[in-house]
C-alpha cells in the first residue's frame, strides 16, 4: 500500500466528528442522541489510530482500547437510564424531562 | 470637711436615684422631703465647707475621687476642685437651688409629675455642681450636658401639650450647636497642650501661645461659642423666651440662676485663655452689649410676664458677658449672685402670681394685685427695685454699677460698651417697672381666689432680703469702698486695672446711672399708671418696630428662613429614599441579568449541547487567532 | 491508499445516512456500515487488532445493546411519524452554520502544519498487549473499575420498581 497523507486520516476523523455533533444538536429522541455520541466517540478513536499510525507505535491504539471500554460502559449505563426515562416519562423526548431549570 | 466635698454634687444625685426607686407611689409628704432635703443638706454642707475653707485661709482645695480616664497621655480624673470662684457658685446653687425646692414643694403638689419633678430637679443641681465643681474640662463637659438634658426634660415636662415638646427640642438643639464649639474647643486645647485640667492649661497656655496668636485665638472664640450657647446670648438666644413653657420653679433655678451662668462660669474659669487672645474677649464683650440691647428692646414689648422675665435674663446676662469682654472678671461673678438672687424671686413670684390667677400669663390681664396679695407684691417688687438697679438700697445697684464703671474705665473699656450698658440700664428700668406697674397696680381684671401658702413665701421672702443686703458686701470706691468680694475672687480671678485719667470720673458715672434707672422708672409709672393712654399713642405710632421688637428681633423667623426650610425641604426631597435609588436600581440591574441567565436554563438538553458547541467554538476560535 | 479513500468515502455517506433516518433501526444499520469502513481504514493504517475490536465491541455489542433495548421499548409506528414531525426542515441551519464553522477551522489546523505521511508499519497485537500491560497498565486498572461500575450501574439503574400500594387503597386505584 502507499503511503496515506496524514492529513486525510484527520481530516476523515474531523468529518465523522462534525456528523456526529450535528445530529446531536438536531434530535429531539435520546436513542439518537446516544447514537450520535457513539459516532464522535468512534471519531475520536480513529484520530488516536491515525496518530499511532504516524508514530508507527503502540499508544495509539492502546487510547483506542480505553475509549472503546469507556463507550461500551457508557451506552450500558446509558440504555439503562433511558429505560428508566422511558418508564417514568413514557415517552423518548428529551424535552420531557426538562424539570430541572430556572 | 475637705473629704466631704464631693457630698455636696452627690447628695442630689442620690436624693434623684431615691426618688426614682421610690417612685411616685411614695406620699405627697416624702417625695419633697426627699427632694428639697437632699439639696438641702448639700446647702448646708456648703455653708460648713465654705466658713472651714475661708477660715483655713487656702486657696485651693481638691478632692479625686475616682480615676476616669488615663489612656496614653490623657489622663483624667473624677475630682473636684474648690476655689472661691467655685464656692461663690455652689453658694449660690445649692442655697437658691434648696429655696427653689421648697418652693416647688407647694407649687407642683397638685401636679401629676410631682415625683419626676423632683428627680429632674435634682439631677439637675447635680450636675450642675459637678460643672462648677470640675477640675477638668471633659468633667465639666459632663455637667454641661447633664443640665441641658435637665433644661429639656424640665422645659417639656408639661409633655401632654406639643408646643412644650417643640419649646424643649428648640432649647436642647440650640444649645447644642453651642456645645459643639466647646467640644471642638476641648479637642483643640487638648492636642495643642496635651491636658485638659483646668489648672495645667491655666500653667501651659501662656508658656505655648503668645498673647494674641491665631490658635488660642480660634479656641477662645470656639468656647465663646459654647458659652453662647448656654447663656442664651446672640446669635443663640432665641431659645429662651420659648423655654418658658416649662413650670416656674424650673424657670427660676435654670433659666435665671443657674444653667445660664453656665457660660459665664466657663468664661471666667477660662480667663487665661481669653486674657491670650484678646480679640475673642473684645468679642464677648461685643456680643454681651448687642445682646443686652436687643433683649431689652424686646422686653420692653412684651405682653407675657414670664417672658419679660425671660428677655430680662438674656439682657443681665449680657451685662455680665460684657463685663467679661472688659476684664472685670470679679464683676461680672458679682453681678451673677446678684442676679441670681433677684432673679429668682421674680421668677418665682411671677409663677405665684400665674397660679393665683389660674395659669393667667398676660399681665394686661392682671392688675390690682398689691392688695390681695402683699407679700408677693411685696418681695416682687424688691425684686424688680433690684434689678432696675435704683440707687443705694438694692444689690442690683452696686453690681450693676460696678459693670457700668468697668465698662468705661477699665483697660479694655471704652465709651461705646459704656453707652451700651447705660441705655441698657435706662431701658431695664423702664421695662421692669412696666411690668410692676401693669400687674400689681390699676384695676384688677382678673379675679384672685386665694393667697399663696408659707412654703411659697418664705422662699421669697428670704430672696428678697438676699437681693437687698448681698450687694452691700462690694461698694464702690466713692461710697465706702469695700472689697470683700473681690479680695474673695482675688486669689482666682485678675484684677482689673483702670485707665488712669478716668478714675476720678466715678462719682460722675454713678450719679448718671442712678438717675437714668430712676428716670426709668419714673417713665413707666407715667406711662402705665398716670397716663395709660399716652401707651397706647406710643404703641400705635411706632408699630412697626414695636411687632419687630415683641418677635424677638425676628431670629425666629430668620433661623425659620434660612435654616429650617432649607432643611425641611431637603428632608422631603430624600423622604422618597432617593439614595436609595442607587441601589434599588443595582438591584434591579442584577434582577433583570439574572431572569435573562436563568431562562438559558430551560431543560432542553440541545439547548445545553448547543452552548458547549459555541463555547468550544468560542475557544477554538480565539486560540487560532492568537496563533 | 485507495482502499482508504473508498473506505472513507462509505464512512462518510453511511454516517450522513445515520443522522437523517426517521427509524432508528435503520439508523441503527447504517451505524453499523460506517463501523465497519471505519474497520476497513484501521487496517489500513496498521491497526488490525483495532479493526477487529472495532468490529467486535462497537459493532457487535454496542449496537446490538441499542436494537435490544429499542425492541424492548416496543415502539410502534408512531415513533417514526414522531420522528419526522420533529425533524422539520430548517433544522439543520443553526446545528449546521456552528458545525461547519468548527469543520473549517479543524482543517485548517490540521492543514498548516507539516505534511507528514503514515508509515506502513504494522503493529502487531503483540506488541500491543505487551504495551498495555507494561507501561499502561494502571489504565487497564482503570478501566476494570469503569468497566465494574457500569455493570452495577446498569444493573441498579435497570430495576423496576414497583408501587407498593396497600391493598386497601389499591381497591380504590384500580
Amino acid at each position: 500500500m502507499k503511503n496515506v497523507p496524514l492529513e486525510a486520516g484527520l481530516i476523515l476523523s474531523g468529518i465523522l466528528f462534525v456528523l456526529g455533533l450535528i445530529s446531536v444538536l438536531t434530535r429531539r429522541n435520546i436513542i439518537f442522541m446516544l447514537i450520535s455520541v457513539e459516532i464522535m466517540l468512534n471519531a475520536a478513536g480513529l484520530a488516536f489510530i491515525v496518530a499511532g499510525a504516524r508514530w508507527a507505535q503502540a499508544d495509539g491504539q492502546i487510547m483506542f482500547i480505553f475509549i472503546l471500554t469507556m463507550a461500551a460502559a457508557e451506552v450500558s449505563v446509558g440504555l439503562a437510564l433511558i429505560l428508566q426515562i422511558y418508564h417514568q416519562l413514557k415517552t423518548l423526548d428529551s424535552d420531557a424531562a426538562n424539570k430541572m431549570r430556572g | 470637711m475637705k473629704e466631704l466635698l464631693w457630698l455636696i454634687p452627690a447628695l442630689p444625685f442620690a436624693g434623684a436615684l431615691m426618688l426614682i426607686m421610690l417612685g411616685s407611689r411614695s406620699s405627697k409628704n416624702l417625695v419633697p422631703f426627699i427632694g428639697a432635703g437632699s439639696v438641702g443638706l448639700s446647702a448646708l454642707l456648703t455653708l460648713i465647707t465654705g466658713i472651714q475653707f475661708l477660715s483655713v485661709g487656702d486657696n485651693v482645695w481638691t478632692q479625686q475621687v475616682w480615676n476616669w480616664i488615663t489612656v496614653m497621655n490623657l489622663n483624667l480624673n473624677f475630682s473636684f476642685y474648690l476655689d472661691t470662684l467655685s464656692l461663690v457658685f455652689i453658694f449660690v446653687i445649692t442655697f437658691v437651688g434648696f429655696l427653689i425646692h421648697l418652693y416647688s414643694a407647694e407649687f407642683m403638689r397638685e401636679d401629676e409629675g410631682y415625683a419626676r419633678f423632683f428627680i429632674f430637679l435634682n439631677l439637675f443641681v447635680g450636675s450642675m455642681l459637678i460643672l462648677v465643681l470640675a477640675d477638668n474640662l471633659l468633667l465639666m463637659y459632663f455637667g454641661w450636658e447633664g443640665v441641658g438634658l435637665c433644661s429639656y426634660l424640665l422645659i417639656g415636662f408639661w409633655y401632654n401639650e406639643e408646643k412644650n415638646g417643640y419649646a424643649a427640642r428648640k432649647a436642647f438643639i440650640m444649645t447644642r450647636v453651642g456645645d459643639t464649639a466647646l467640644a471642638v474647643a476641648l479637642f483643640m486645647l487638648f492636642t495643642t497642650l496635651g491636658t485638659l485640667n483646668i489648672q495645667e492649661i491655666a500653667t501651659k497656655a501662656p508658656e505655648v501661645w503668645a498673647v494674641g496668636s491665631s490658635v488660642v485665638v480660634l479656641i477662645g472664640f470656639l468656647l465663646l461659642g459654647g458659652a453662647v450657647g448656654k447663656s442664651a446670648q446672640l446669635p443663640l438666644q432665641s431659645w429662651l423666651p420659648d423655654a418658658m413653657a416649662g413650670p416656674s420653679p424650673v424657670s427660676a433655678l435654670i433659666h435665671a440662676a443657674t444653667m445660664v451662668t453656665a457660660g459665664v462660669y466657663l468664661i471666667a474659669r477660662m480667663h487665661v485663655i481669653f486674657e491670650l487672645a484678646p480679640l475673642a474677649q473684645t468679642w464677648v464683650g461685643i456680643i454681651g452689649a448687642i445682646t443686652l440691647l436687643i433683649a431689652g428692646f424686646s422686653a420692653l414689648t412684651q405682653h407675657d410676664l414670664k417672658r419679660i422675665l425671660a428677655y430680662s435674663t438674656i439682657s443681665q446676662i449680657g451685662y455680665m458677658f460684657l463685663a467679661l469682654g472688659v476684664g472685670a472678671w470679679s464683676a461680672a461673678i458679682f453681678h451673677f449672685m446678684i442676679h441670681a438672687f433677684f432673679k429668682a424671686l421674680l421668677f418665682l413670684g411671677a409663677g405665684a402670681v400665674i397660679m393665683l390667677l389660674h395659669h393667667e400669663h398676660n399681665i394686661f390681664r392682671m392688675g390690682g394685685l398689691r392688695k390681695k396679695m402683699p407679700v408677693i407684691f411685696w418681695t416682687f417688687l424688691i425684686g424688680s427695685a433690684s434689678l432696675a438697679a435704683l440707687p443705694l438700697i438694692t444689690g442690683g445697684f452696686y453690681s450693676k454699677d460696678q459693670i457700668l464703671w468697668f465698662s468705661l474705665a477699665g483697660e479694655k473699656g471704652n465709651i461705646w460698651f459704656f453707652l451700651a450698658a447705660l441705655i441698657g440700664a435706662f431701658i431695664t428700668a423702664m421695662y421692669t417697672f412696666r411690668m410692676v406697674f401693669v400687674t400689681f397696680f390699676g384695676e384688677e381684671k382678673t379675679h384672685v381666689s386665694h393667697d399663696a401658702g408659707w412654703l411659697i413665701k418664705t422662699p421669697l421672702i428670704v430672696l428678697a432680703i438676699l437681693s437687698t443686703f448681698a450687694g452691700f458686701i462690694e461698694l464702690p470706691h466713692t461710697l465706702g469702698h469695700v472689697e470683700l468680694f473681690s479680695g474673695l475672687l482675688q486669689p482666682v480671678l485678675p484684677d482689673i486695672s483702670l485707665q488712669a485719667e478716668l478714675t476720678s470720673k466715678e462719682f460722675i458715672i454713678q450719679l448718671i446711672a442712678a438717675g437714668l434707672s430712676i428716670g426709668g422708672v419714673y417713665i413707666a409709672y407715667y406711662t402705665y399708671v398716670n397716663n395709660p393712654a399716652f401707651a397706647s399713642r406710643i404703641k400705635s405710632e411706632i408699630n412697626v418696630p414695636y411687632n419687630f421688637w415683641h418677635a424677638g428681633w425676628g431670629f425666629d423667623a430668620l433661623y425659620n428662613a434660612v435654616i429650617m426650610r432649607p432643611f425641611v425641604f431637603i428632608s422631603t426631597l430624600s423622604k422618597g429614599d432617593v439614595i436609595d435609588r442607587l441601589y434599588e436600581g443595582l438591584v434591579a440591574i442584577a434582577n433583570f441579568f439574572n431572569r435573562v441567565f436563568a431562562s438559558t436554563q430551560s431543560g432542553i438538553m440541545r439547548w445545553y449541547m448547543m452552548a458547549i458547541v459555541i463555547g468550544t467554538l468560542l475557544v477554538v476560535t480565539l486560540s487560532l487567532l492568537m496563533l | 491508499m485507495i482502499t482508504f479513500y473508498v473506505a472513507a468515502t462509505i464512512a462518510v455517506f453511511s454516517t450522513i445516512m445515520v443522522i437523517t433516518r426517521y427509524n432508528m433501526i435503520h439508523a441503527l444499520l447504517y451505524l453499523v456500515v460506517s463501523f465497519l469502513a471505519v474497520a476497513i481504514v484501521f487496517y489500513v493504517l496498521g491497526a488490525p487488532f483495532m479493526a477487529a475490536l472495532e468490529i467486535i465491541v462497537y459493532a457487535g455489542a454496542i449496537v446490538v445493546l441499542i436494537i435490544f433495548v429499542i425492541m424492548m421499548l416496543n415502539l410502534k409506528q408512531e415513533s417514526v411519524e414522531q420522528e419526522r414531525a420533529w425533524m422539520g426542515n430548517n433544522i439543520f441551519i443553526g446545528p449546521g452554520i456552528l458545525s461547519f464553522i468548527l469543520l473549517a477551522e479543524i482543517i485548517y489546523m490540521i492543514t498548516s502544519s507539516e505534511t507528514n505521511v503514515l508509515s506502513e508499519k504494522v503493529i502487531e497485537p503483540k506488541e500491543v498487549g505487551i504495551t498495555l500491560y507494561g507501561p499502561y497498565a494502571i489504565g487497564v486498572e482503570l478501566c476494570g473499575i469503569l468497566l465494574m461500575s457500569g455493570i452495577v450501574g446498569a444493573y441498579h439503574l435497570g430495576r423496576q420498581k414497583k408501587k407498593v400500594v396497600h391493598r386497601f387503597l389499591e381497591s380504590q386505584e384500580s
